[in-house]
């Protein structure tokens, strides 16, 4: 809501400089979003009427005017405004002063013409955007008088963020009401008169949906005047409150608009057939708007009809068929309430908003009806002449908003605030603020307003009381009573600590949108599941991701783009996928050399085994490490012999490996990408370590070197060592891979070392002997190796 | 005697004399078995003693022995001493810069969102607050209606919302999470939510991904003092210095009274909180009796938070991943 400080200081005045005002609203719950001065710079300009005005001798566009500045000797003045004629009163900045932007008028020659000061247009002076001619000030002024004062400046716009709540402010005479409540002031508005019926055309009412529209208020005006603009006051009010003159009768709708806070709309009468009928749409009905938008009607939509089909969307905006047009000359005036539940929701499912609609939604005073179209006839009639027909009334009474007495309890009033009003403060802040208030022992009764659809029950007039009696006022306290104590549980490893270890290991942690898209997770074989949004920013965000590492890579590959030639990244999210509960996820991506480049160490570019260290931290932090197993994986986006499946049972809760070839040049990797990803809800949460006693004997090492088909895993190399348990094997090491010199083709060498240690006795040679003699032999039997040395 | 032959006592002085100029260990060995070996001086001239008149030995073994002790107190003394050199020596040749850079594997970076909003829910952990946690994908009935926005209402319009082909929505804020959290505990409850949220908007200072921290306390005789007093607390603990705010009344379906809380930065007021008291309407939703417990919620934004601490420009470079951004934050 925008709005001239002087228009309000019509109907109420605090005696507050302009600082405090402003704060004051913002502290009330009006926030001041944006202040726009009017008028500065405008003290050297006059009124001045034209009184004579010739055809330029030596420019076809320009005009040679006589200008009476009130000085009593006319000055000649060229001026090129189309709307230059004789009688015309505009600003003048005369000679040797200046214009708001700064420059000097002096006395100049145009085309061989004297000119001695310059009318002006409303954009030169700052008044508004309108450029197309002189402004044209009211008739009557005296010329020489100072504009400002004619023009009611300097002022301030003021931009409130109204709150849906609070559409009671969205007028003049509501933000007047809030303000004098604010202040403790009277306020008045204009006095608005009963106009007479000179004319007896009028059209029926009648209300189909009183629950939807319980008041319908219409007047018939013949004989406007066509093509007549509003008078500058309203012209500077409406350009003040944001919105853009047009003509007398849409600036007068919108004008007591802004100032009653009732949306009226205007029919074109001669295109009424029949009566009005406010009735709901029916099944399959069309409307063309005003703004030439055809619309498929819902049946929840409420319409104005005439005896043939709807014209307008009520509430809403007026339909084309009956939209005033340059030769209309009778005027059908429509001021109604329309219930907030019988708009709500409309507009924005045609994806609509208007000033009418914003105003219903949040509820109008459904007494303004009457007093709006009143309002509206005086000044149209004033404006543009005319004749007014029988102000015709449909009402529904028993369908009119009811305000409900509303108890607000003392005790419950304290209780929620921490603090204690004064009783008597209470009340009579629920009386500024327009409730009818009775004042018991304990506790007050309290009735709205018509205009306050946000009262309703208890906590609403607890909020109002405390507004108005201050947020600042209420002390500032921490909360008593009980903690319970509930910390987080030790066997649930947090993402912070997460983020710790990998951040420890070199990663730098990265935060995409949770955004997919299709093509580029489609690369990666991982569209299939993706959960799609209906209504998407962009083709590029409609996927909710199921995988964090198609984005990561993408960070990681700009990043690249970017001169950096290695990188590890990590990122924590949730994936989602069709048929799934969302998961959150671990992902790191990395490539470039194994190390940061460095000193003293050859460099080598990373490969399977760095990152797997780094996912191998991670399991072992979360504590699952031993129940899991690995296994090769065959995903399509990963190197078909780089790439592996984290096991825990048979579920995966992980992958890791290259990212294939072919998608490596697709995405235009300049170097080998490693990625991994991990289910974090399901490697959650680890048993609690506990403690063994540490054996005091000496452990005994016997190293192993064997020579195994190529084909043969470690993981088969391990699982035969450990068939048969050996309660003193403390751990089982590999040392050293080896394949080439020495090794034949196709064959390979593992080294392990093989440490026995007993809880309570030094080992004896010989039971160590039979250990590794029967551990070869299962070697030699399971994965055929043949023993060197 | 030959007058040329030097005494034992002679030559081990002579001796003694010499050993400050041997500098290796081998040269100070064979020296020592010259004397003191099997084959040595002192040792043959122990091997005379027998042939010695008795009554002499005594005198003649302790000249002897004399001369021994002498012997070996100067060779260990000179072994110390070039001991003590060669390792001065090799202390010397052993010497490194220490002004190298260290090798190895470098420190990464933690996000300074996800830095941010630990750091928020470490401050209201230590106020007693257990977090918990909802789906990102909501039911409307979670994100709104229990939340006291009607179908319709003008205040849906505030949440852009994205929505799903069945009807879920993403969720627009942290707050759905108070409505799990108390559906099915009892009351006193404090609780903290924090995560991901979604609204479709995007420009320079509008992410249609963002962070949000949501907070609730619910428990008899909980108030809007208690929760003036919440916030003063966080505001403090997480600028680490007192700043000036400031309660405005303000509008959420789901709290009443309602406050938006701006903090004075600079020369302006900068809004970083929403809050209020919980409404009736809400707790009622949750099984929760409103004239027995009272309660308040708050939510804030990390991004605007973290922008505030660290003092980012530009929302968008949060989710740009650049590496040296993010190299920024250790």
């Amino acid at each position: 809501m925008k709005f001239p400080l002087s228009w309000l200081h019509e109907w109420v005045r605090p005696q507050v400089d302009e600082a405090q005002f402003l704060h004051r609203l913002t502290m009330s719950g009006l926030e001041v979003e944006e202040v726009q001065r009017h008028g500065q710079g405008l003290d050297d300009v006059v009124v001045a009427r034209i009184v004579g005005c010739e055809q330029h001798p030596n420019a076809d566009r320009l005009r040679v005017c006589q200008v009476d500045d009130g000085s009593g000797v006319p000055l000649q003045i060229v001026c090129g405004a189309p709307n230059a004629r004789e009688g015309l009163v505009a600003p003048l900045v005369r000679v040797g002063a200046r214009l708001p932007d700064g420059s000097a008028i002096g006395k100049v020659k145009l085309r061989g013409v004297e000119s001695t000061g310059m009318l002006c247009s409303g954009r030169e002076l700052g008044l508004s955007t309108d450029h197309d001619g002189l402004l044209e000030l009211a008739t009557g002024l005296t010329p020489g008088q100072p504009l400002t004062a004619t023009l009611g400046l300097p002022d301030l716009s003021i931009e409130i963020g109204l709150t849906p709540n609070r559409g009671d402010c969205l007028s003049i005479g509501g933000l007047a009401r809030e303000i004098a409540a604010q202040y403790d002031l009277p306020h008045c508005g204009p006095v608005i008169d009963t106009q007479a019926a000179t004319i007896p055309r009028q059209i029926e009412i009648r209300l189909s949906n009183p629950e939807a529209c319980p008041r319908y208020c219409g007047r018939v005006i013949e004989g406007l005047r066509p093509g007549v603009a509003s008078p500058a006051w309203m012209q500077q009010r409406l350009t003040r409150s944001g919105l853009r003159p047009i003509s007398a009768l849409v600036d007068v709708t919108n004008y007591v608009m802004l100032e009653l806070g009732q949306p009226l709309h205007a029919f074109d009468a001669d295109k009424v057939t029949g009566a009005i009928n406010v009735r709901l749409a029916e099944a399959g009905e069309q409307l063309k708007l005003l703004d030439g938008r055809e619309v498929d009607l819902d049946p929840d939509m409420l319409v104005i009809a005439d005896d043939r089909a709807a014209l307008a969307l009520a509430g809403i905006m007026g339909g084309d068929s009956s939209k005033i047009v340059d030769g209309s000359s009778s005027v059908f005036l429509e001021s109604a309430h329309f219930a907030p539940s019988a708009i709500s929701g409309r507009a924005r499912r045609l994806a609509m908003h208007t000033d009418a609609s914003h105003r219903f939604e949040r509820g109008v005073d459904a007494e303004l009806p009457r007093l709006a179209i009143e309002r509206a006839t005086a000044l149209l009639i004033e404006i543009a002449g005319g004749q007014a027909g029988p102000l015709v009334e449909a009402v529904e009474t028993a369908a009119l908003p009811k305000r409900e007495p509303i108890v607000l309890r003392n005790a419950r009033l304290q209780r929620v605030l921490g603090m204690q009003i004064e009783y008597p403060q209470v009340g009579a802040i629920l009386g500024r603020l327009g409730l009818q208030v009775r004042a018991e022992a304990d506790h007050w009764v309290a009735t709205p307003p018509s205009a306050r659809f946000d009262l309703q029950r208890e906590e609403d007039l607890i909020e109002e009381v405390v507004r108005i009696f201050g947020y600042d006022n209420v002390p500032v306290r921490l909360p008593r009573g009980e903690i319970a104590l509930r910390s987080p549980s030790e066997g649930v490893i947090s993402d912070a600590r997460l983020r710790q270890l990998i951040v420890a290991r070199g990663y730098r942690e990265a935060v995409n949108l949770s955004f997919a898209s299709a093509e580029l997770y489609g690369r990666y074989g991982q569209q299939g599941l993706a959960v799609k949004l209906a209504n998407p920013l962009s083709a590029d965000l409609a996927l909710m991701r199921p995988a964090l590492v198609p984005g990561l890579v993408e960070s990681v590959l700009a990043n690249l783009r970017r001169q950096l030639d290695r990188a590890r990244m990590f990122e924590l999210g949730r994936v989602f996928a069709q048929g799934q509960s969302e998961s959150e996820h671990l992902a790191m991506v990395c490539c470039g050399s194994a190390q940061p480049e460095q000193w003293g160490s050859s460099p080598r570019p990373m490969d399977f085994f760095d990152l797997k260290a780094d996912v191998e931290a991670v399991l072992s932090t979360m504590g699952r490490a031993q129940e899991l197993r690995w296994e090769a994986a065959q995903d399509e986006f990963l190197h078909p012999g780089r790439a592996a499946a984290l096991m825990l049972g048979n579920q995966r809760v992980g992958i890791m490996g290259a990212l294939h070839p072919a998608l490596q040049a697709d995405l235009d990797a300049p170097t080998e990408v490693y990625v991994a990803e991990l289910n974090l809800d399901r490697l959650r949460p680890r048993a609690l370590s506990i403690a063994r006693a540490i054996s005091r004997f000496p452990q005994v090492r016997r190293d192993l070197a064997m020579i195994v088909d190529d084909q043969v895993s470690y993981a088969q190399v391990r699982e035969a060592v450990l068939a048969e348990p050996i309660a003193e094997l403390a751990e089982l090491r590999l040392f050293d891979l080896y394949c080439g010199k020495g090794v034949p083709e196709g064959s390979k060498s593992f080294a392990i070392g093989l440490i026995f240690q007993h809880d309570s006795r030094t080992l004896g040679e010989q039971e160590v002997e039979a250990w590794v003699a029967a551990v070869r032999e299962r070697l030699t039997q399971a994965v055929g190796a043949a023993w060197r040395g | 005697m030959n007058q040329s032959e030097p005494t034992l006592e002679e030559a081990a002085a002579s001796a003694l004399a010499e050993l400050s100029s041997i500098s290796t260990i081998e040269a100070l060995e064979s020296l020592r078995v010259s004397w003191l070996g099997k084959q040595g001086r002192i040792t043959d001239a122990l091997k005379t003693l027998g042939k010695i008149a008795p009554e002499q030995r005594k005198a003649e073994g302790e000249r002897i022995n004399g001369v021994k002790q002498r012997m070996m107190d100067g060779i260990a003394a000179q072994r110390s001493v070039i001991e003590a050199a060669q390792l001065q020596q090799r202390l010397a040749s052993e010497r490194v810069d220490v002004s190298l850079p260290g090798r190895g594997e470098g420190i990464g970076t933690q996000h300074p969102l996800t830095r941010t909003l630990e750091r928020i829910v470490d401050i209201f952990s230590q106020l007693g607050y257990v977090a918990a946690t909802g789906p990102e994908i909501e039911d409307d009935w979670h994100n709104f209606e229990a939340l006291n926005f009607p179908p319709d209402h003008p205040a849906r319009a505030m949440h852009d919302t994205f929505y799903f082909p069945d009807g879920r929505l993403l969720r627009t804020h942290t707050s759905p999470v108070q409505i799990r959290a108390m559906l099915g505990r009892t009351p006193p409850l404090r609780v903290v939510a924090a995560g991901r949220v979604y609204r479709s908007d995007s420009d320079q200072t509008h992410s249609p991904m963002f962070h949000q921290v949501e907070g609730f306390v619910v428990a008899e005789d909980v108030s809007f003092a208690d929760l003036k007093g919440t916030l003063a607390e966080f505001v403090k603990a997480f600028f680490e210095q007192e700043v000036e705010m400031r309660f405005r009344p303000s509008f959420f379906p789901f709290t009443e009274p309602s406050a938006e809380v701006d903090i004075r930065w600079g020369d302006r007021w900068l809004e970083v909180l929403g809050c209020g008291m919980v409404h009736p309407n809400v707790l009622r939703n949750c099984d929760i009796d409103p004239e027995r417990y009272t309660g308040f919620a708050f939510g804030m934004g990390v991004e605007r938070l973290a922008m505030l601490r660290y003092q980012v420009s530009d929302l968008r470079s949060f989710f740009d991943n650049d590496w040296r951004f993010l190299g920024q934050f250790r």
